[in-house]
């Protein structure tokens, strides 16, 4: 499979180029690539087919064909329609300002609607509002009780009764809420397929005796072509307002995501990026048209590091990048450190572009080898970290023993670490895009 | 919406229920009619909606086209046919269905990302299997989400086996050791070990996995017997990923199929079978054949 669109397109245009002036039917050529680059990212492909023929009708003129680099200005139509196609930005979650904001989650089994629920009422709590979690999926063993357990963990109140009827249950956990000084409302419905008209029936009575401000549909980032399906048919039963799309942080390109907006129009409210219950963000056209194409997300780790590092801590480490003989095992540990509150590794190496496709070497990346690197450093004193040097034989046996490593990897650690100081120094030298970024200009687009 | 008008005929384009795959080709195919190329077009998508995916399907219409051409393919039933034919000739002759240890017990390990559908698929076969008088033992591996012990449980008790737990949270390979432990020493025919859903892009999750399942072969030599990767039949082209890593973690046997009675088809195994061999065990409960199943009316 190829790594990104861009890539391949290049590819194709390389190879046709070679036959002297692209052509029209070179485009369209070059267009099967973006078909297929769509199929393989599981938009649908009657999507597919609508969107291929609109991009085709911009694609083919002039400024294409006599472009230098037509590949990156077809990539470019492809990326602004799909964003356009996706709509505006999530707006977030809207509070009623007077009574109750209730807020109705359905869904297909397993796409994590109960997941989703405590991660939204955690977003509720954050957004300085208090939340009811209500446990209507009686349909499922143990449906409550995992709710609960949920529930419990991020100290938001469940509302369940043992036996009953969902809709009755939903209607009463209302007066439930309103006692108890509570103004949002989540309720966890049980998965149902779309074509079960005895459940879909149920789920609309649920919304006519709670009659929801929000009815959002819970959708699993992995469906194939199915997604317009089961989305379609929720949307005319329900009337959504918005999709949660889930299980994202895994490595699907996530087409539904388009074919959902397709036959909905509605927009993708939130993403679920991961197993911890923070682990719920709004949703960014831009960054799901990059990742459809394979082109990876680097917004979004920018704004995890921004979310995560410590600003003066990053101000401080700046200037000593600057001066590179500054840089030492200290601020390699802090530097350290600080990425690893911003996640798994691997999750963030993935959002790098170029790299996000190339998911099989990343496979690679090992958590453990990082924390060796920290038990070694942190194993020697202050004054061996300040300055390496002073790390002779008996010393790096010192740090192997206490660190519970063997000595060749305190080798490889210092061999890496001079490594990194001799980069900076290249990073350092003008010209260098890297260098710039850290004397603190943006790097041009 | 810029793209409005468009995606009203996509709507109206979308069958509502469920049809089958025979029939929604019967339907582009006109009987009696000579078949034409723009027919073969209208197949290409129809193999595509079933998530059978581009390479699988562009091999399939490669076929088709050149039998065209050669007049070997003219009428419609012909090509209902040749896809049969294909289709069945590239997923193996494999009968669907357990192999079982030559003796008891059958270690049955089931794997697969979140909320494919494994506890209600072990919930399936242990009926399946404790209807036919074979003696089942579950063991609850997965202690990280929260009440899945208790959904287990909640079947064992629903089906009258036994289950063997520890407490949330808990080692899932010490689960699983207990539980041949318990399926050894009880006589159990069979022993299914229900792991935690996991993103199969998650290194340290996948390591447990190989982990539970190296744990359950110290413990009893050649097992796990079956290790079955539960696929959701609404997954698009992700599953291959999925297939692949699950495979390197803890090599598979087979598929699982669950939640076909929806809307989705379910071709991706198609692909699966053509990158790593593997076959499908079960159709959501049934032990049918994809191909069959795919084309039945």
């Amino acid at each position: 499979m190829f790594e990104s669109i861009t890539e391949s397109l290049n590819a194709v245009f390389n190879r046709l180029r070679g036959r002297g002036k692209l052509t029209e039917a070179n485009i369209q050529e070059g267009l099967k690539e973006v078909r297929m680059a769509l199929l393989e990212a599981d938009v649908n492909y009657r999507v597919v087919k609508d969107f291929v023929e609109r991009v085709t009708a911009k694609a083919v003129g002039r400024e294409v064909i006599e472009s230098v680099n037509p590949a990156q200005q077809i990539v470019k139509i492809v990326h602004d329609e799909l964003i356009a196609l996706m709509g505006e930005p999530s707006t977030g979650l809207p509070f009623r300002s007077d009574g109750l904001t209730v807020i109705l989650m359905a869904g297909l089994q397993g796409s994590g609607k109960t997941t989703t629920c405590a991660k939204l009422a955690k977003l509720v709590v954050r957004r300085g509002h208090r939340p009811l979690l209500v446990a209507a999926d009686i349909q499922r063993p143990a449906a409550i009780e995992q709710l609960k357990t949920l529930g419990k963990q991020i100290d938001v109140p469940v509302y369940a009764e043992e036996g009953g009827r969902p809709p009755k249950i939903c209607q009463r956990s209302l007066d439930f809420a309103l006692q108890h000084n509570l103004d949002t409302v989540i309720l966890d419905t049980a998965g149902r397929l779309h074509i079960d008209q005895a459940l879909m029936d149920e789920v609309r009575d649920i919304a006519a005796k709670t009659k929801p401000s929000q009815v959002y549909l819970v959708s699993d980032a992995m469906t194939g072509q199915d997604a317009v399906n089961s989305a379609k048919a929720f949307h005319e039963q329900l009337a959504l307002d918005g999709v949660i799309l889930t299980k994202l942080d895994g490595d699907a390109r996530g087409g539904a995501a388009l074919s959902i907006r397709a036959v909905t129009g509605k927009p993708i409210k939130f993403i679920g990026i991961g197993e911890k219950l923070e682990a719920l963000e709004e949703f960014h056209p831009e960054r799901m048209a990059s990742r459809i194409l394979g082109m990876g997300d680097i917004i979004s780790l920018v704004e995890k590091a921004q979310e995560h590092v410590d600003a003066k801590q990053a101000e401080k480490l700046r200037e000593k990048l600057l001066k590179t003989k500054e840089f030492d095992l200290q601020d390699f540990l802090d530097q350290y450190q600080q990425m690893k509150k911003m996640g798994p590794l691997k999750d963030l190496l993935k959002m790098i572009p170029g790299l996000g496709g190339a998911m099989g070497g990343l496979d690679g990346v090992d958590e453990k080898e990082f924390k060796h690197l920290e038990a070694i450093i942190l194993s020697m004193t202050p004054q061996e970290r300040r300055n390496p040097d002073l790390l002779n034989g008996s010393r790096r046996l010192r740090i192997a023993k206490g660190s519970g490593t063997k000595i060749q990897e305190v080798n490889d650690l210092l061999r890496q670490f001079r490594d990194m100081q001799r980069m900076m120094k290249d990073m350092n030298k003008k010209g260098n895009p890297l260098g710039a970024m850290l004397r603190g200009r943006k790097p041009g687009r | 919406m810029i793209f409005g008008r468009a995606f009203e005929k996509i709507k109206q384009g979308l069958a509502k229920t469920r049809e089958s795959f025979g029939k929604a080709i019967h339907a582009v195919l006109t009987i009696g009619r000579k078949l034409s190329i723009e027919d073969i077009d209208r197949i290409e998508e129809l193999l595509l909606s079933a998530d059978i995916g581009v390479e699988a399907t562009s091999r399939l219409i490669e076929g088709l086209k050149r039998d065209y051409k050669d007049k070997k393919v003219e009428k419609p039933d012909q090509v209902l046919d040749y896809l049969k034919a294909e289709l069945k000739r590239q997923l193996g002759a494999a009968p669907p269905g357990l192999t079982f240890a030559p003796s008891p017990p059958t270690v049955v390990m089931i794997a697969g990302v979140n909320g494919t559908g494994k506890t209600t698929s072990i919930a399936k076969l242990t009926r399946h299997f404790a209807s036919r008088d074979r003696r089942v033992l579950l063991a609850a591996s997965d202690t990280f989400r929260a009440a899945a012990i208790e959904q287990l449980a909640a079947w064992s008790q629903r089906l009258g086996v036994d289950i063997v737990h520890h407490r949330a949270g808990a080692d899932p390979s010490a689960v699983a050791y207990d539980a041949v432990d318990a399926a050894v020493s009880r006589k159990a025919d069979l022993l299914f070990v229900d792991t935690a859903g996991r993103l199969h892009t998650k290194v340290n999750l996948m390591k447990e996995l190989t982990k539970i399942r190296t744990v359950i072969g110290k413990k009893l030599p050649g097992a796990p017997h079956e290790t079955l990767l539960v696929l959701d039949a609404t997954v698009g082209q992700n599953a291959i990923a999925q297939a692949k890593a699950f495979h390197e973690a803890a090599p598979l046997t087979g598929i699982v199929l669950a939640k076909m009675d929806g809307t989705a088809r379910g071709g991706i195994v198609v692909a699966i079978h053509q990158t790593l061999g593997l076959p499908v065990k079960y159709l959501g409960v049934g032990e049918k054949a994809f191909v069959g199943a795919l084309f039945a009316s």
